[in-house]
């Protein structure tokens, strides 16, 4: 085994290893730890699988190997960004309902007290 | 029943022009049988916006967090709807919109009413006329509101509305976050809602800040054009 494999396969263990501890922790959500296990995993068969590459580049007909690398990468990066902009927009709207409705509990509190007040 | 209307001022900042328009609101009259509720939606202002309302005896909804005009305007649609109002009249915190015009947008809806009724500058064009660069862009609302919905308006970025209940029910449920104006009066449309405008006077800000400067401005028109139109498309 080359030592460039080694390297990767250790890094991506460590990688593994780093996600399942978020998980446990709660600090990363199954939902999003997905994708991140995917490509863990997809390097990993790519580690142990030297010619993989070359064999997909072939497959998909792409001449030189890295630049499949390189699409996909970005693809899957930009793919992953727009995930990301999907749930930042549904958490803004949660907090615009959550601010609302909040200042409206406030008020009516405040108004319930300056009621009892009065009588 | 007395008629129940509310005003609602949005304010991020206006303790220079929020003594004016509270004590403006405070003098205008109309028939004994209409009770005028005031409220000031505190956008997280940083000055004393909160204490000059209550200092006026306005009752105040604080947001604890900035919204922007838009969740702002909104919290005040969802307080008329809990509450039962039968108008909602939005009045902004800066100035532009003298409360004693209020009385025409409400005498122009008991005469005839409608869903909506925007207050413009454009149609009489007496009082503040807004720069040429501002002008440029309602008209091309105009025309992309005229597109989408077929309503003819010419002061689609008026904040000066009344909207009856069938109105404050539905903005309490969909309102747009930013610029809110022109991409609301789509939404309404969609609704099959029915819009007049009439003309109305306004004045230049008394204080504080336009939400718009101009670098933004290309923002504005991008963002507004996309939310129209997907406010279009949606159902």
């Amino acid at each position: 085994m080359a030592r460039i494999q080694i390297i990767t396969i250790l890094v991506n263990f460590i990688f593994i290893a780093y996600i399942a501890r978020l998980i446990i922790k709660g600090k990363l959500r199954e939902e999003y730890a997905i994708v991140w296990l995917i490509c863990t995993i997809i390097l990993t068969v790519f580690s142990f699988w030297r010619n993989g590459l070359e064999v997909m580049a072939k497959l998909l007909g792409v001449y030189e190997a890295p630049n499949l690398v390189f699409t996909g990468a970005i693809f899957a990066i930009l793919v992953y960004l727009l995930h990301i902009s999907v749930v930042v927009s549904k958490l803004q709207n949660n907090t615009r309902k959550l601010t609302q409705e909040i200042a409206l509990l406030k008020e009516a509190l405040e108004d319930e007290k300056k009621t009892d007040k009065s009588i | 029943m007395p008629l129940k209307i509310l005003i609602i001022i949005p304010c991020y900042n206006e303790a220079v022009s929020l003594p004016v328009v509270l004590e403006e609101l405070g003098a205008i009259k109309l028939p004994d049988d209409h009770k005028i509720t005031a409220i000031v939606i505190n956008d997280c202002s940083t000055d004393n916006t909160r204490v000059i309302a209550e200092k006026n005896n306005t009752n105040v909804i604080d947001l604890p967090m900035n919204l922007g005009i838009g969740g702002a305007v909104q919290t005040g649609f969802k307080y008329a709807f809990n509450h039962n109002f039968d108008m909602a009249i939005q009045l902004d915190g800066d100035g532009q919109h003298p409360p004693s015009e209020i009385i025409k947008l409400v005498n122009n809806y008991e005469n005839q009413p409608v869903n909506v009724i925007i207050g413009s500058r454009f149609i009489n064009g007496n009082g503040f006329q807004s720069s040429l660069f501002r002008r440029l862009g309602i008209r091309y609302f105009y025309w992309l509101n005229r597109l989408f919905t077929g309503n003819r308006i010419f002061d689609s970025t008026s904040g000066f509305r009344l909207l009856d209940k069938k109105a404050i029910e539905l903005a309490a449920e969909n309102y747009p976050n930013d610029y809110p104006e022109p991409e609301s009066l789509v939404i309404f449309a969609k609704a099959s809602l029915i819009i007049r405008e009439i003309p109305v006077n306004m004045r230049a800000r008394l204080g504080g800040k336009s939400s718009i400067n101009r670098g933004s401005s290309l923002f504005y028109m991008i963002k507004v054009t996309i939310g129209m139109l997907f406010s279009f498309i949606r159902n």
